[in-house]
């Protein structure tokens, strides 16, 4: 502990042990206590104690009064836990009685203040830190606690409660660690005594009627398997699973989530061996008992498990498969299509649970989409994948949802009464489509998808967020729909498609809904990008309005729909397929939308599309844009013009961005300073022409990047460090030896410099010649910069000193208010 | 009670209910539909539809072609458009005492009511649906009078030549009845039956019933209504809606513990949501404008059209429309944009703190101080001096048959730039295009209904739990498009009771109580008896008066006196004999202690034998039977009235008199 806490810790020890003193922020405790854990982690616990008789005098004066406020007593149980996590300190307490007088049953237990759940919150939190050597396990025997602990596992308080069960855990693996020394003890009756105790009382939860307790016992469990690894995990399911199993016999079956967590969460040990322990079996007849909802997450987790029998992951296939088997089932004259559950034991249940009532056929399709989804993406992701039946269920769930199936059955009815505009449903399914555009499918069912897809897109009553979700969908299929041997072709049957979307997409951009507005322009720019180059999709954008309409959006009353519409105006001029009928060789048009960029970037109130220019204009400068060529220099003097005087400090990014790339383009890519790399000789960077440093003194560039590297907002001035740096490094060879101060008008500008540290900006550096600018630039000390900038704004605030002086601080405050009542 | 129904429009009802005394009539819409058999009246001169050519019979007869005449396939009668009136036979609509009207769109028929069938009684509606309907029924004058068509076609109508003729004539019902449009100096007798009401007002019919409208949220001024006496109540729902527009928010709550709930006025478009459908009015009118098109949105000159107009408002200027001016052509287009305005007390909660600000409650005072919007009666006149192009056009009729609309189909049907929006649901859009194709004009169908759709309706029921519900018979079935939705159906327990034109339904519930005044001085002479704790009883005697359907009951008259005059001795022929008094006898009798009476009483070989609705006690030896029932004793014994009035003592003692 550094000299200055010391000197500071006596005075907010009296603080924290004066009832009338409040301590009004909690996370100021928290801090407090994280602080002498990271001390705890370098230094003697004992010492510390010995060295400051205040932290003793504190622990003693809670012991004895307890007038403290309840979050100061949760706070002190919590602190003495950290003390006795090494044992020597836990012995020195432990003379001092203090931890009997603290966590025995005449300690906090017997206290007014333990009907906070904070305090008991702290108590089970102390113990926790506490139960760390052999002599904890002796002391928690002895005094009492564990039964304590066994009691709170049904704390009104959740988090209590929670935290009284991961206790347990922690003790019981304690003790088996302590006890078993490396050995798995195959008897448990050879257990130490506390684990015993926790294992007995699982037991016993189990056989309860009640389902709080077996839930308590069913939580304990899971947590133990997940996090403990060893041998003796085996012998302990060995000998609970068969209360374990006797829960399956109860009608209903109680606790049902803790019971698959449980179940999951041994299956995904190491150490068991699960054709012996019958776990298969088990999770075999769970998901045959289950309820359709409840047995999909169970069937998810079964599909996830890195060695399960192939027969079990078939049933739990089934299971997650069910829900669609019934839609198809209800929907198609034919008999069931190939490949998906033909109507088998429990599609009944399946049946019942879509009909009950909306809820619960909203909630079941849900989560079987969402599922079957997280599913298709996993490597384990069962195989033969029933690629089309699930786009069959897929597409048929969304024309349940718009209403357009004829059903063929009775349930079919009622499911499109049910489902009719059901919004939930229609995002889910959408999602699950277009994760299911990465697998192959026949011809007719991928225009089926088109053929909803575009109904989706099309229907008044598609809300926002749907048609967000059939916009991403349907670029995925784009994508993925009949690759052709050259890949990046559109088909021909999403060509026509795309002719009959963009009457839709005009009509899209017309919505009185700014979101539909502004998917539908996102949209816009992912095609763009993807097929602006291929002639038929380039033909068939021209025929449509879009791009007028898309152009004309720039002018939108929604800033989020105007930033859009500028990165899909970019998009539309980097590709040549601009609005006006201009076309690449009418370059008025062009130049229209260079000036409006630029007006939006010096007039736009709002931030969002001010950023999307510079990023539009970043990329036309990237990608040598026709218009930036024609004059760069004036296109980058114009926009850093902008751009110094913008509020927003992702704009003042985006523009060092800017000047980045040009700086690149001028004068190389930046040298790489890795030390393993073998040093290529240098001549391959070349070196600036002195005119280019004239002319980035005439943007000015230099000026703007000196301003942002005093810039407040602390990414700007990294990323302005960043570049000068850069800078500096290609122009090391460039003029002769200057030294700062040599050049006439240096010391001018170091004073301008000066004055801006100083918070008084706005005087121009004035025009400089290149050889002042270098001067100061080497004069910089950026390095330096660099590595303050790295470290985050609130490092001085974060130390401990400060933490003390500011809870000080905060008392004193308190005082002077006091004395002002009088 | 009875319900006659005039109407099969399940929108446009007319029904009479029969209760209790009364006759009353609820609603009397118009079917417009029957115009769209009818070919468009001009308001300037069209080539095109006057050189339509004739239509003539499969044979090559051509005796109907001055009547008929044939367009891109279809048939219409060339003459002044009818409208399909409600039933006037099934019930002499004399014998009316009163018409409820619940909103604008349903009164559309009162002139052929109340001028024709020799209706006497009062109309009762609330002032902005009497205001908005005058509206109504004068555009509808205003638009066929002003087209004059020299000839009445009436030859195509015999039964015998309709039959000969292609779908849709051929299936037209009750042509014959079909009527041309009433006068306004009819418009202006009917309205001044009207007399008018506020919300929750209470209106005694005779005595007998009471009737009071309740918001109903769909339309300015548009009501439900309860009819009740002291035990029934009946609902009249009609039109209702539970979106937010303009109107105050329906009354739901008045509606609970009804017996009867005739339920009308449904959507006509369950599966379309209108918010859905006011965005994509939107999008296609901008996208139209901003092509350089002109949009033109065929609209009654009230009701969708303020919120179309406030829609607008918003949009317009995110669109980049500020510049396109909007029209709204009506012969009655500024009194109805002026009444909205004033109407304060009928809006919705928004609207009418507006008032208070002050500021109009609707933004089109807005758009029209801006010159954003413009009114004008009609295409001639100042219009087509500030007409200018591309712009957007309100304006009627719906049905695209008459009004100025007919002239805009006309002018801007041959570009495919153009766009025709129909947001109102009444007619079928492909009917209303029929006489202009081939169109090239882009049509767009976004028909904006804001009453009730299904779902509201099963909650509104489980809500308000009527015992009975009385419907259309289209409610009762998916509709014939989509036979599977069984969703878009009415689902209730017990099933809703249909009905459809010209049928009658007897109301199944029987009125079983009616309540009875007790003047005071004869309620101070009852003398109440408790026979049960909570239950007392008292005799009464007297004289029932009824007057005006009430009753009272006042005392009986003194014992009759001598005659002193002749005008005194008349009087007394009037009151009715008193007779003498029994006492009336309540109670049960308890088997087992009864026959341990009759054996303390010294009977014996007593024997009970169980019936089905009581006991037979039988004394063997003195050959007597005792019947017990519930609501009667017997004693039947041979002859024998000593030992009859000695068990009839028995008996009386386990009774109570009064």
């Amino acid at each position: 502990m550094d000299p200055e806490c010391s000197k500071l810790l006596p005075a907010l020890c009296a603080v924290l042990a004066d009832p009338r003193q409040l301590v009004a922020d909690d996370t100021c405790l928290e801090k407090l206590l994280d602080w002498f854990k990271t001390v705890m982690e370098t230094e003697s616990s004992l010492h510390l104690l010995q060295d400051h008789p205040c932290l003793m005098e504190l622990l003693s004066h809670v012991l004895k009064t307890q007038d403290v406020s309840p979050r100061v007593l949760s706070f002190v149980l919590r602190l003495v836990g950290i003390f006795a996590a090494q044992e020597d300190c836990f012995q020195y307490l432990q003379q001092g009685e203090l931890l009997l007088g603290l966590f025995g049953e005449t300690g906090a237990l017997s206290w007014t203040a333990w009907n906070m759940p904070s305090v008991r919150s702290g108590w089970i939190q102390g113990l926790c830190s506490l139960a760390h050597h052999p002599s904890a396990l002796h002391f928690l025997a002895d005094s009492g606690a564990v039964d304590t602990i066994f009691a709170l596992q049904g704390d009104p308080s959740l988090f209590v409660a929670s935290a009284a069960s991961q206790l347990l855990v922690h003790i019981l693996a304690l003790a088996m660690q302590g006890g078993a020394s490396g050995s798995p003890i195959s008897e448990a009756a050879a257990w130490p005594i506390c684990a015993q105790k926790i294992v007995n009382h699982v037991e016993e939860s189990l056989h309860s009627k009640a389902t709080p307790q077996v839930t308590q016992a069913l939580n304990v469990l899971t947590t133990t398997f997940g996090r403990c690894h060893s041998p003796w995990t085996g012998v302990l399911w060995g000998r609970l699973s068969p209360p374990v199993a006797c829960l399956f016999e109860r009608d209903p079956i109680p606790a049902v989530h803790s019971l698959m967590d449980l179940l999951l969460s041994v299956a995904r040990s190491h150490v068991l061996n699960f054709a012996a322990c019958g776990l298969w079996e088990m999770l075999a007849q769970t998901l045959s008992r289950l309820s359709p909802t409840q047995a999909g997450p169970l069937a998810l987790g079964t599909l996830k498990l890195q060695h399960c029998p192939q027969e079990l992951r078939t049933q739990a296939f089934g299971v997650l498969l069910q829900p669609l088997a019934c839609i198809l089932k209800a929907t198609t004259q034919a008999p069931g299509p190939p490949g998906l559950l033909d109507g088998t034991a429990g599609s009944s249940l399946t049946v019942d649970a879509l009909l009950s009532s909306k809820s619960a056929c909203v909630g079941l399709l849900c989560q079987t989409l969402a599922h079957l989804e997280e599913l298709q993406m996993l490597p384990q992701c069962p195989c033969p994948w029933p690629q089309v039946p699930l786009l069959g269920a897929t597409v048929t769930i969304l024309r349940l949802c718009d209403g357009s199936v004829d059903p063929s059955s009775s349930m079919g009815g009622r499911l499109c009464g049910t489902l009719g505009g059901c919004v939930r449903v229609q995002r889910a399914a959408l999602d699950f489509l277009g994760t299911l555009s990465q697998g192959t499918s026949p011809l007719e069912l991928v225009l089926e998808v088109f053929a909803v897809l575009l109904k989706t897109l099309e229907s008044p009553e598609s809300s926002p967020t749907v048609l967000k979700k059939a916009f991403q969908a349907t670029l995925r299929w784009l994508q993925n729909s009949h690759k052709t041997p050259n890949c990046s072709d559109l088909s021909p049957d999403a060509l026509l498609f795309l002719g009959e979307l963009f009457p839709i997409l005009q009509k899209r951009l017309c919505s009185p809904c700014w979101e539909v507005r502004d998917s539908a322009l996102e949209f816009l720019t992912h095609l763009i990008r993807h097929w602006g180059g291929q002639a038929d999709f380039r033909e068939a954008l021209h025929s449509s309005e879009v791009p007028t309409l898309a152009r004309q959006l720039l002018q939108d009353p929604e800033s989020y729909v105007r930033a859009s519409a500028v990165g899909t105006a970019g998009q539309l001029s980097s590709r040549g397929l601009q609005a006006t009928s201009a076309s690449p060789e009418n370059p008025l048009a062009q130049q229209g939308l260079l000036m409006d960029l630029m007006h939006i970037l010096s007039t736009d109130s709002e931030g969002f599309p001010r950023r999307a220019v510079l990023r539009v204009f970043t990329e036309w400068l990237r990608d040598g844009h026709a218009d930036v060529i024609r004059d760069t220099e004036w296109f980058v003097a114009t926009v850093l013009q902008a751009v110094s005087r913008d509020l927003d400090w992702e704009v003042r990014m985006q523009g060092l961005e800017l000047a980045q790339v040009f700086l690149i383009q001028a004068m190389g890519q930046p040298s790489l300073h890795c030390p393993y790399t073998v040093g290529l000789p240098e001549a391959t960077s070349p070196r600036p022409h002195p005119e280019f440093l004239q002319t980035l003194c005439r943007l000015p560039l230099f000026e703007f990047a000196f301003c942002a590297l005093l810039d407040c907002d602390r990414p700007v001035a990294q990323k302005a460090c960043d570049l000068l740096l850069f800078l500096r490094d290609k122009t090391t060879h460039c003029s002769g030896p200057q030294e700062a101060g040599d050049s006439p008008n240096s010391a001018s500008v170091e004073a301008v410099l000066q004055r801006w540290r100083e918070g008084e900006q706005g005087q121009p550096l004035g025009d400089l010649e290149p050889e002042a600018m270098l001067a100061i630039l080497r004069s910089l000390d950026l390095e330096g910069l660099q590595g303050k900038l790295a470290k985050s704004s609130d490092h001085v605030e974060k130390s401990p000193q400060s933490l003390l002086q500011d809870m000080l601080a905060t008392v004193g405050i308190l005082e002077e208010n006091e004395a002002d009542c009088y | 009670m009875k319900l006659y129904c005039l109407s099969g429009h399940p929108t446009l009802p007319c029904n009479v209910l029969k209760f209790k005394s009364t006759t009353i009539m609820l609603d009397c819409g118009l079917d417009m539909t029957s115009t769209l058999n009818f070919l468009p009246l001009p308001l300037v001169q069209s080539p095109r539809l006057s050189n339509l050519p004739g239509w003539s019979l499969k044979d090559g007869n051509a005796f109907l072609d001055k009547e008929l005449k044939e367009c891109s396939g279809h048939v219409f009668v060339d003459s002044v458009p009818e409208f399909c009136l409600p039933e006037t036979e099934l019930i002499d609509l004399s014998t009316v005492d009163v018409i409820l009207i619940s909103n604008y769109h349903c009164m559309m028929a009162l002139p052929y009511i109340t001028e024709h069938t020799g209706f006497t009684g009062t109309v009762y509606a609330t002032e902005p649906t009497m205001q908005i309907g005058r509206l109504l029924m004068e555009e509808l004058v205003n638009f066929i009078e002003r087209v004059p068509k020299a000839q009445s076609a009436s030859l195509w109508k015999n039964k015998d030549i309709q039959r000969l003729l292609p779908s849709p004539l051929k299936d037209a019902v009750e042509v014959s009845t079909w009527r041309r449009c009433y006068t306004m100096q009819e418009v202006n007798s009917a309205l001044s039956k009207i007399q008018l009401v506020g919300y929750s007002q209470k209106i005694e019919l005779f005595g007998a019933v009471q009737v009071t409208p309740l918001s109903s949220g769909y339309a300015l001024g548009s009501s439900n209504w309860i009819i009740q006496s002291h035990y029934e109540k009946v609902s009249y729902v009609s039109g209702s809606s539970l979106l937010t527009t303009h109107p105050q928010p329906m009354d739901q709550a008045s509606l609970k513990n009804s017996d009867v709930l005739v339920l009308t006025g449904l959507t006509q478009i369950p599966t379309a949501n209108p918010d859905g459908m006011v965005g994509e009015f939107c999008s296609n009118l901008a996208l139209t404008v901003r092509n350089g098109g002109n949009v033109l949105v065929p609209c009654y000159p009230s009701g969708v059209i303020y919120d179309l107009l406030e829609c607008l408002y918003q949009y317009i200027d995110s669109a980049g429309l500020s510049n396109i001016p909007f029209y709204f052509i009506s012969p009655v287009a500024n009194s109805s944009l002026e009444f909205s305005q004033i109407f304060a007390e009928w809006l919705c909660h928004n609207k009418q703190s507006k008032v208070y600000l002050p500021e109009p409650p609707f933004p089109h005072a807005e758009l029209i101080q801006t010159n954003k919007l413009k009114h004008y009666p009609s295409i001639h006149g100042d219009f087509s001096n500030d007409f200018r192009q591309p712009c957007v056009v309100f304006t009627g009729h719906p049905s695209l048959r008459f009004g100025d609309v007919v002239h805009f189909m006309e002018l801007w049907g041959k570009s495919s730039l153009n766009t025709v929006i129909f947001t109102e649901p009444d007619f079928s859009y492909l009917e209303a295009l029929a006489p202009y194709q081939p169109l090239a004009m882009k049509c767009i169908y976004c028909p904006i209904d804001t009453r009730l759709n299904f779902i509201q309706v099963s909650k509104l029921l489980k809500e308000v739990q009527p015992l009975h519900v009385v419907c259309p018979e289209q409610y009762t079935q998916p509709p014939p498009a989509q036979s599977h939705r069984m969703d878009l159906m009415i689902d209730c327990q017990p099933p809703a009771m249909s009905y459809r034109r010209a049928e009658v339904l007897a109301l199944p519930f029987k009125r079983r109580y009616e309540k009875i005044e007790i003047m005071p001085e004869l309620a101070d002479s009852l003398v109440p008896m408790e026979i049960k704790p909570g239950i007392s009883l008292a005799t009464v005697s007297a004289v029932l008066h009824t007057k005006d359907n009430k009753h009272v009951l006042q005392p009986p008259p003194r014992p009759t006196q001598p005659p002193s005059s002749k005008k005194r001795k008349r009087v007394s022929e009037d009151v009715p004999d008193c007779k003498v008094l029994k006492p009336l006898l309540s109670g049960s009798i308890p088997v087992e202690q009864f026959v341990q009476t009759l054996e303390k009483h010294g009977f014996s070989d007593i024997k009970v034998e169980d019936t089905a609705k009581g006991h037979i006690v039988l004394l063997q030896e003195a050959e007597t039977l005792i019947q017990i029932e519930e609501d009667s004793t017997h004693i039947i014994c041979d002859n024998d009235e000593t030992l009859r009035v000695r068990l009839r003592d028995l008996v009386l003692r386990f009774l109570q008199k009064f």
